[in-house]
């Protein structure tokens, strides 16, 4: 099995603890809810305009199987045009190593601060601490990361950082942490980004090194895409002398026309938007325009070991969307920090144990953070079949426990019985003679109002009602069969 | 046609009137009904709780007991237990490296339909008053469980079959395709999240002033009925197959 990844992956405290925190904050709750449905409406309107959009979710999910079953070669592929261009390539193995390279190129630059593009791959292996570590101060250019940032927070959602911040809450993080800002600002969401515009123009103009993710490549031209909103990404990209992009390898793409299916899949799903508003594309170096110098990190980070999982692997083909969180109930009631991972909701559920190993005790209560409804899937733009992903990891974790294990917990022993009680017809008909006597624990009000053990969780919100005198089976025998 | 019932564990033990609900609007069609004594249950809870190999032999005696010739087609009252034969049998068969299981396990899942899938898609069924001489006085409201809409895509054969039964007011449920926080084991390991989960499906479900509320899954049902009887609520949960096995004769009471 290929090493697992390292960095901001994995939990540390249990899902259903963090989660019992995280729902008891009433005001995240709110904000959230609103932000999720405002997008999954927006989401669901412009989704509905395309005719053939059932057709391009195959058309991605093909392409998307097609690159990781060929994967190496691509990667390669893409490697001999990026350098062609005049781009140097890195490959890390992990987070270790890929933050060990970048810091290496910044202090090549002889910078100590660079300018950041909203990166996933960067968070995942926490690079930002890493850099300061060594002396070197990274900004955020997002707005979003940026409220992030100055509040020493950390990102609950991979699209919208701040999903669970409100205007409020945002105004007061500037008010009380940027240099130079106007003590009257309001939290009108023009004046806030006013504010953010203003503070972060300096950093622009100053920078030397920018360091960016990128939401693509392109193989057989060595190209690189970023895709965003605000265009903050585009300043970083063009402005300063070094270009630095750490990319998992997942995000490789064939050809320079699949880009065409992922800009009709990517900003509907995410933003519920047409087309997001600023998308560049860079292939190596142009001289006199743009940085002079340019490099990719290819991270792979539990990349490899995803991809050597047959029923799992498709979750590399994640395009980051976000789509399956902002549909997700139990993300909409806890958040993204119940997930402890860079990332959260049921992708987060299913790629952190992929990336790191199930069998890492923290990772264990990920694939449960779920009620299987399956709305991640319907929603997920590449047809990552999300919910049979989680059930497979399941078993990936009660196997790997059934090993560490010397006594069964309560749970192996109801599966045991339970496996004995469903096996046979006539089993579960023994059984069932028993249910007058649940009859007679419910009482005169027919109702269950306290289970023992670890189904107490059950009775804590809801009652279960008498069971009947008589199973279906046995009223089958008596009239049906006697007739 | 021959048609097997599987019950489903839960409406076996838990709700054998949903069961004899399903036997009598289907014999009122004119068909036979067959109850395989062998079966037992689809063996969703142990695959979803992750107990893989405590699943082998649940999985493998419900293939058992519908491989054979002796009916048509199979029907249950339970979106999620179909969903279960239908895509997760093959699944562990795979998993298990079981590859003549998968096949016969694949043969079965063909055969075996939902209850609004086979009166609609094979039956034809298309007016419960006119067709199954349903009939329910009731307001009441309706919430499409998840396994039954996505897994199968069952669209809105349920809520169409229950709007067309007699004397029936049909009050819609807001933000209904929102999971009732079910999800089998997902309502024990994480209650906190499904009682949140449940609580907003309860306030929905109040908010209609409908006197049930109804569905396609026992399992689901138990859970909001939980919900809603811990709370006080006055609405109750009711099957679709009692609602439509309700006559004017023998009018099913709440
Ligand atoms: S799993 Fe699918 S829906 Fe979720 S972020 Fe990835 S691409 Fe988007």
């Amino acid at each position: 099995m290929p090493a697992g990844g390292q960095g901001n992956l994995f939990e540390t405290e249990p899902f259903p603890k963090a989660a019992h925190r995280e729902l008891g904050n009433t005001q995240m709750r709110k904000n959230l809810r609103h932000a999720t449905h405002t997008i999954r409406d927006k989401r669901l309107k412009v989704v509905g305009e395309l005719p053939d959009w059932e057709a391009l979710r195959d058309a991605g999910s093909t392409i998307k199987n097609n690159s990781m079953a060929t994967l190496e070669e691509r990667l390669l592929e893409f490697e001999k045009n990026f350098t062609a261009r005049g781009g140097v390539v890195h490959w890390a193995r992990d987070a270790d190593e890929a933050n060990k390279i970048v810091t290496e190129l910044v202090k090549a630059t002889g910078s100590q601060e660079v300018v950041k593009v909203k990166s996933m791959a960067t968070q995942e292996i926490g690079l930002n601490e890493h850099l300061e570590a060594e002396g070197i101060d990274a900004f955020e250019t997002d707005l979003a990361e940026l409220i992030v940032q100055l509040g020493h927070d950390k990102p609950s959602h991979i699209l919208v950082p701040a999903i669970h911040k409100n205007r409020t809450e945002v105004r007061d993080i500037f008010l009380s942490q940027m240099p130079v800002v106007d003590p009257n600002l309001t939290d009108e969401p023009a004046k806030l980004a006013e504010a953010a515009r203003a503070h972060l123009r300096k950093k622009f103009l100053a920078a030397k090194v920018a360091i960016s993710g990128a939401n693509f490549a392109l193989a057989d031209t060595g190209t690189l895409g970023v895709v965003e909103s605000e265009g903050n990404g585009r300043m970083c990209l063009t402005l300063p002398e070094t270009l630095i992009t750490v990319m998992g390898i997942e995000k490789v793409l064939p050809h320079w026309e699949d880009v065409e299916v992922f800009m009709q899949l990517l900003p509907r799903s995410s933003t519920g938007e047409r087309m997001n508003p600023y998308t560049s594309l860079w292939t190596g170096v142009t001289e006199d325009d743009g940085p002079q110098n340019v490099h990719i990190v290819l991270l792979d980070n539990g990349r490899t070991r995803a991809l050597a999982d047959r029923f799992g692997r498709s979750a590399l083909n994640c395009i980051r969307c976000s789509a399956c969180m902002n549909v997700c109930p139990v993300y909409e009631r806890t958040g993204g920090h119940a997930y402890g991972s860079t990332y959260p909701g049921p992708i987060g559920a299913i790629l952190s144990p992929l990336l790191t190993g199930i069998e890492v005790e923290e990772n264990g209560s990920l694939p449960y953070a779920s009620s299987l409804c399956g709305a991640c899937y319907e929603a997920c733009p590449v047809k990552i079949n999300i919910p049979e992903i989680l059930v497979h990891l399941r078993g990936d974790d009660v196997d790997a426990k059934r090993e560490k294990h010397k006594l069964p917990t309560q749970m192996d022993l109801l599966m045991k019985g339970g496996s004995w009680a469903l096996g046979k017809g006539k089993n579960i008909g023994l059984l069932e003679k028993a249910l007058p006597l649940g009859r007679l624990a419910a009482g005169k009000d027919k109702k269950i109002k306290k289970l023992p053990g670890i189904a107490a969780g059950w009775t804590q919100s809801r009652d279960i009602p008498a069971p009947p005198n008589k199973s279906f089976r046995d009223w089958w025998s008596d009239e049906k069969e006697s007739m | 046609m021959r048609i097997a019932l599987f019950a489903t564990c839960i409406v076996d033990a838990m709700y054998p009137e949903t069961a004899k609900s399903t036997v009598k609007i289907l014999e009122r069609l004119g068909h036979e009904v067959i109850f395989p004594k062998a079966q037992a249950c689809c063996g969703q809870m142990h695959m979803n709780s992750g107990y893989m190999p405590e699943a082998l032999p649940v999985v493998e005696n419900h293939v058992r007991a519908f491989d054979t010739d002796e009916y048509d087609v199979a029907v249950a009252p339970s979106g999620s237990c179909v969903a279960s034969v239908k895509h997760q049998h093959p699944y562990l068969a795979q998993r298990l490296g079981k590859p003549e299981l998968k096949d016969r396990a694949k043969a079965v899942g063909a055969r075996t339909y939902e209850l609004s899938q086979l009166l609609v898609d094979v039956l034809g069924i298309t007016n419960a008053a006119a067709q199954l001489g349903s009939y329910f006085p009731e307001t009441i409201t309706y919430h499409p469980s998840c396994h039954g809409m996505r897994s199968l895509g069952l669209g809105d054969r349920q809520l169409d079959l229950l709007k067309t039964v007699g004397g029936i007011t049909v009050n819609e449920l807001p933000e209904a395709d929102q999971c009732c926080g079910f999800g089998g084991t997902f309502s024990i390991k994480n209650a906190d999240v499904s009682s949140a989960m449940l609580d907003d499906k309860v306030k929905n479900i109040c908010s209609t002033g409908a006197s049930a509320c109804s569905g396609g899954d026992a399992s689901c049902l138990m859970h909001i009925g939980g919900g809603l009887s811990r709370t006080g609520a006055k609405p109750k949960t009711l099957h679709l197959a009692d609602i439509l096995a309700s006559t004017m004769e023998e009018t099913v009471t709440l």
